[in-house]
């Protein structure tokens, strides 16, 4: 309730994630292998904890949600563990709670799941992933839950369109994407989310918890054996595939610039920069990670916030960021500031990336950044939970399995003559699509 | 969208729930003393080759006074902006190169400053941390920068949130005396007014080392941090303290409702209840039960106001409970809920009674007390994954002034509440007279509920 608490931004997830998986394997060994229904594990032993964490993806985010029908893939997710088998909703909640288990869904534009965290001993542990197999496998979509949480998203969606950031975000996307998938909201739009109907999730169940696109992600107190078998038990009674999941259509990158303002009467103006950015598979991945460093992904230490901010007080937050997914993820700059400076900001903002993407950085940040990134790996996977979702990553987007092992090595590699090449060619400082919400000119 | 608070400096911590250490083996948690008074702190878990250091400061939001709020949390931001040997941003550059991560909270209560980085590098941070807590530079214009900065962090959090301006409002009336009732960022007007001399005071009276606790929790040799921190902290000489002055909030007398207006969609209550807080680990009681109650009314999906208010009666979107039993100051009991489609907040907030009223009447069952029992232990252990919490609990329970190493007692203690002491203190403390009510009452947007974008065609030139 009161105030802010302490928790990782989102922002740095996303660099988590990115730098992730690495430098792990020699001191994390990851065991993977595939389950008999196709499957893929990714599994970490370990005995420091009597505890488990695992997850369970699907390609089955909100980039699969028919453009008609926006909303589906979310709420099919979150109603998996409203009924499953021959449990009611009443009862999975309180079964976990009364072992102390959390199970809880994890939704973005590519990938849908569970995550589940349990004590190992024998007890909790059966208990527990009894009631994941449930939800997995055969979740009944009750029509009277179903009504129920419609109603819920539909009121949430309608307070969060009053909201600056969510207006912000949702222009930024269209404008990024256009018709693509990528465009879409993650938990839909109040006219789409108002027409599903029940027989939209199930459908949209059986097409993508399929058992050969399940990821399943493990770390904590388990022998192989006993993971193996976990692994066999989340995933046998899986659906198997009809018909070929549709790769996700090419993304089109911005032709020319566009800016779009919006009022509202808050007293800050959100201003987001950016375009389509990179894919989690990407030749140039490193290059524009790093170089993100320098711009606006290294705190303090980026260009974005000392122009910003520590040189001109015009904003607490500055920073830039790429998000990357089975496509371009978008590349996105965010400046939040008082409307009466949006202006000022903006152009501030406009002239740092213009000038990193021209000059790319000094020798002296490029080291700097390849220090932190480097030096702090292994704060990156110094606690199971961050283990586990890296392994995730790495299942889910068939990144090598030596991925960790060599991510030191790919950033370290990069020159400042390669990464300002790649800048060069992949950001567009003159045609970035810019939103500014409650800025200047409109209350 | 991606928000980012922790990131960019600071935080502004309120509250965390209590915790619980260990059961299975962990390193016992070793405290020492410094001849000046300083308090050191150090958890070995030796998982991963990481180091956590935090020092806390016991100056939060509640030492301020009127006309100063916000003052605590502006010097935490000063402490950023170099010191006599460290020039402005070299702190932040310093331990990035090291690959370290580096931020600062204030709460109501403390002000704390922590780094993240591998083991090796722990000497680094401590050096830093020595070095500003005595020769902090206080430039004029990097105050004037930092100010501004602060109302906008202030705009972004409070002013442009519906709900935190509610929040800020109920507090403010919930508390009629004691300094809990000022925002920790600060009130606009007082950041305003405030001058370089008021953070200077402010690090004068408090930023000394019989004020300061270091907790360093990780891969790490307790001797070797204790050696590290008698060489770097050691030679800074104690200070006297500014008295402080036991601030008692009086009884209420009456239930006192508020509203707030503010652009938004739904309507939105919160019902603030005085109750106790922890005071003696061993001693007290009521504290626990009023925990166990906040667990059975929400600690889980399975808990009732979830069960009963969103899912069975469909009176409420969402609906709530909270209770922080760590605290230098007085603690609530809280509600909340938002009305579901054709409800209203009179609506929601019969329900919420009518779950008091339910509950003292009937009590509990033992399949709910042993619910709330097990999530219990359960976090006990989770809580063990992280390195950075464990050295959060340690550093509030000490500077709140409970033993640093309480949580297994405080977990037992959980484990003993029945469920007739719930009930209980739901009869004794969640009382009209006891309560105030706030009410966000929703304002459409100007120009309509959803605004559309006003295209300006391509072209960069936009000013």
């Amino acid at each position: 309730m009161t105030s802010a608490s302490v928790s990782l931004p989102k922002v740095l997830l996303v660099l988590a994630c990115t730098v992730a998986a690495s430098a792990a394997n020699a001191t994390l060994p990851i065991q993977h292998w595939q389950t008999t229904s196709g499957a893929a594990v990714l599994f970490v032993e370990t005995h420091d904890l009597p505890m488990l964490d695992l997850a369970v993806d699907f390609p089955a985010g909100a980039s699969r949600d028919a453009p008609n029908k926006s909303g589906a893939a979310s709420l099919t997710l979150g109603l998996m563990r409203s009924g499953a088998a021959a449990f009611g909703e009443d009862e999975i909640s309180e079964r976990l709670a009364s072992i102390g288990a959390d199970m809880s869904g994890r939704f973005d534009m590519d990938r849908a799941g569970y995550a589940l965290r349990t004590l190992s001993s024998a007890r909790e542990r059966d208990e527990a992933l009894g009631l994941l197999a449930a939800v997995l496998q055969k979740p009944t979509f009750p029509q009277k839950i179903f009504e129920r949480e419609q109603e819920r998203t539909l009121a949430g969606l309608k307070e969060a369109e009053t909201r600056p950031e969510v207006l912000a975000d949702r222009e930024f996307r269209q404008l990024l994407y256009g018709e693509h998938p990528y465009a879409l909201r993650t938990s839909g739009v109040p006219e789409t989310v108002a027409n599903l109907r029940r027989d939209d999730l199930v459908e949209f169940y059986r097409r993508h918890f399929i058992a050969g696109d399940a990821v399943v992600s493990i770390i904590g107190d388990l022998s192989r054996s006993q993971a193996a078998a976990i692994a066999e038990q989340l995933t046998a009674g899986l659906s198997h595939r009809s018909e070929t999941l549709q790769p996700l259509p090419p993304i089109v990158q911005i032709e020319t610039a566009q800016t779009r303002r919006i009022g509202h009467p808050a007293s800050q103006a959100h201003i987001l920069i950016g375009q389509p950015g990179i894919k989690r598979l990407d030749p140039d991945y490193f290059a524009l990670f790093l170089g993100n460093y320098v711009l606006g992904g290294g705190g303090f230490s980026s260009r974005l916030n000392a122009e910003i901010r520590q040189k001109r007080g015009y904003a607490y937050s500055a920073y830039s960021f790429f998000n990357p997914l089975e496509l371009e993820g978008p590349f996105t700059i965010a400046v939040q500031t008082k409307r009466e400076q949006a202006e000022e900001a903006l152009k501030v903002a406009q002239e740092t990336l213009a000038r990193f993407v021209a000059d790319g950085p000094t020798q002296q940040e490029l080291d700097a950044a390849k220090q932190n990134i480097i030096g702090g790996f292994p704060l990156r996977i110094d606690s199971n939970k961050k283990i586990q979702d890296y392994l995730s990553i790495i299942g889910f987007y068939r990144l090598p399995l030596t991925y960790l092992d060599d991510f030191p090595a790919q950033i370290e590699r990069i020159t400042l003559e390669q990464l300002k090449e790649a800048w060069h060619r992949r950001v567009h400082p003159e045609r970035m699509a810019t939103v500014i919400v409650a800025g200047a000119q409109s209350r | 969208m991606p928000t980012a608070t922790c990131l960019i400096r600071s935080c502004i911590v309120a509250l965390i729930l209590v915790s619980a250490v260990a059961t299975a083996v962990a390193a016992p948690i070793q405290r020492r003393t410094l001849a000046n008074g300083m308090t050191i702190i150090v958890k070995e878990d030796h998982r991963s080759p990481v180091a956590v250091s935090m020092v806390w400061y016991r100056a939060g939001s509640m030492d301020e006074v009127s006309g100063s709020t916000g003052v605590a949390h502006m010097l935490e931001h000063m402490m950023f902006k170099g010191t006599k040997k460290v020039p402005v941003g070299e702190f932040s550059r310093t331990i990035a190169r090291a690959g370290g991560r580096e931020n600062a909270f204030t709460s109501r209560d403390y002000t704390a400053y922590y780094e993240q980085l591998h083991k090796s590098r722990l000497p680094l941070a401590l050096e830093l941390e020595a070095d500003r807590m005595v020769n902090l530079a206080f430039a004029e214009d990097e105050f004037a920068r930092e100010l501004k900065v602060v109302m906008e962090e202030r705009r972004s959090r409070t002013d442009d949130d519906p709900h935190s301006q509610l929040n800020e409002l109920l507090m403010a009336t919930v508390y009629v005396s004691h300094p809990y009732r000022s925002p920790v960022v600060g009130w606009m007007n007082d950041l305003q007014n405030m001058q370089l001399a008021d953070a200077r005071g402010w690090y004068e009276a408090w930023y000394a080392p019989n004020n300061a606790t270091l907790v360093v929790a990780g891969d790490i040799e307790p001797d070797e941090v204790f050696r590290l921190a008698e060489n770097l902290f050691g030679p800074i000489p104690a200070r006297a303290l500014p008295r402080r002055k036991v601030q008692t909030e009086p009884r209420q007398f009456g239930i006192r409702r508020i509203t707030v207006k503010a652009p938004a969609e739904l309507p939105y209550l919160v019902m603030a209840y005085h109750a106790p807080v922890l005071r003696d680990v061993e001693g007290d009681w009521e504290p626990y039960a009023l925990f166990v109650l906040n667990g059975i009314l929400d600690g889980s999906d399975a808990s009732r106001l979830n069960r009963e208010l969103v899912r069975k009666s469909r009176v409420a979107n969402s609906a709530n409970s909270s209770y922080d039993l760590i605290n230098r100051g007085p603690a609530l009991f809280l509600l909340d809920g938002i009305p579901a489609e054709g409800k209203t907040v009179a609506d929601v907030e019969a329900a919420l009674r009518d779950q008091i009223r339910v509950l003292v009447e009937q009590g509990i069952s033992d399949d709910e007390m042993r619910r709330v029992k097990a999530q219990v232990t359960a976090a006990q252990v989770y809580a063990r994954d992280s390195v950075y919490f464990q050295a959060m609990r340690i550093g509030m329970l000490q500077t709140v002034g409970l033993p640093f190493d309480s949580s297994d007692r405080q977990v037992t203690k959980l484990q003993e509440v029945t469920a007739d002491q719930v009930r209980e203190v739901a009869r004794r403390y969640l009382i009209d007279d006891n309560l105030t009510v706030a009410v966000l009452d929703p304002q459409p947007l100007p120009g309509g509920k959803r605004p559309q974008p006003n295209p300006e065609g391509s072209g960069r030139d936009q000013r």
